[in-house]
């Protein structure tokens, strides 16, 4: 049975861990503006955004 | 045998501090609120119907493509921008944000607006985005700023885009109307920014960048913030007797130019003291005004022939 190992990598600072989390909700917010954007511009755009030159 | 001895390497990769704010920084929001709004009118000025979820979306593209091209200059600039005082608070000076992260930032913006905005609107649209984009960085930031004293008046080009990127998105073509409002921002650009690099030319010099008033001297740029403010009011009210924008627009030009043009003068005139600091000052603050005043007329009738097509 392995013995538990203390973590030996790099501890984040509460100052690093908060500034992380934020990019991390910004990215979120971000993708999910995306997401939304396409979705309402297909449903603007309606069976017309099907048709794509071949 | 290993050349490099690892145990000898303290791994010690530099943790991010910087949070969102600094990343809005990165992004120039002042000079992304005037884009936004030259956008705007671009937009609205165009004929025909263009559905409010498109426009929505190139406005946001056209932003965030301006965001881009600003994260990018910042990139570059990050030693210049350390030696002088207007830009030393800025992310990458300030330890906040390092180099390659505002490269990646700057990168993927411009990516993702110019792809958006080609798949959703349309591909004419997203190539002008595109070339705004690599005209900032590449032909501004990279090559023009730091070889010629006539860095920002090719480099205002860029500047002058965004209505035009605008007007490309809901027509898919383009027309005299956008090209007219991107010669009045081409022609504003110089007289604006070297009202700036006159009070600040301490600041210019000391990073080395060739802005006209230290290559050329005050007295000169006075002399061509001058002219360019000539050419600029008669470019601004040309369209008016051309018939392309309405009376209260050429009215409201011949104002406004009348007092930009007064303002030019006294620059020209007041050479010495801080009668000369005051007069580049005021000149500089009413310069944004004036630009501002010249849109927001443009949108205003745009609006009230909207509301009320009968009284206009």
């Amino acid at each position: 049975m392995a013995d538990k190992q203390e973590p030996n990598g790099i501890v984040l600072t509460e100052a690093q861990k908060k500034s992380r989390r934020q990019r991390s909700i910004a990215i979120a917010l971000a993708l999910g503006v995306l997401v939304v954007l396409f979705f309402a511009v297909t449903i603007v755009k309606g069976p017309a955004v099907l048709v794509r030159p071949m | 045998m290993s050349v490099v001895d690892h145990n000898a390497i303290e791994l010690s990769p530099r943790i991010s501090e910087a949070d969102v704010a600094d990343y809005i920084a990165l992004l120039k929001p002042r000079v992304m609120s005037l884009v936004i709004f030259t956008a705007l009118v671009g937009l609205v000025l165009a004929p025909g119907h263009f559905h409010p979820v498109l426009a929505f979306t190139s406005i946001l593209c056209i932003a965030v493509g301006a965001g881009a091209s600003g994260a990018l200059n910042m990139w570059y600039e990050s030693d210049i921008d350390a030696k002088m005082t207007r830009t030393a608070n800025r992310p990458i000076p300030r330890g906040r944000v390092t180099r390659p992260e505002a490269l990646t930032f700057g990168m993927t913006l411009a990516f993702f607006s110019v792809m958006t905005l080609g798949i959703l609107v349309n591909w004419f649209a997203g190539g002008l985005l595109a070339f705004t984009i690599f005209f900032y960085v590449v032909i501004y930031t990279m090559a023009l700023k730091r070889w010629t004293a006539q860095n920002i008046v090719i480099g205002g080009a860029a500047g002058a885009l965004p209505p035009v990127v605008a007007w490309a998105a809901a027509t898919g073509s383009l027309s005299i109307e956008p090209l007219l409002l991107f010669l009045i921002i081409f022609f504003w650009t110089p007289p604006h920014f070297w009202a700036l690099a006159l009070f600040r030319s301490d600041d210019y010099a000391r990073a080395g960048v060739p802005m006209l008033p230290v290559v050329a001297g005050p007295d000169a740029t006075r002399l061509q913030i001058l002219l360019y403010t000539l050419v600029l009011v008669a470019v601004a009210f040309a369209p008016w007797p051309l018939g392309y924008f309405d009376a209260v627009y050429g009215v409201t030009s011949l104002v406004l130019g009348g007092v930009m043009l007064a303002l030019a003068i006294n620059v020209y005139r007041r050479r010495e003291g801080s009668e000369a600091l005051r007069a580049t000052r005021k000149l500089f603050a009413f310069s944004i005004l004036y630009l501002f005043g010249l849109f927001a007329t443009l949108l205003l009738e745009v609006v009230a022939h909207a509301v009320a097509p009968s009284i206009w």
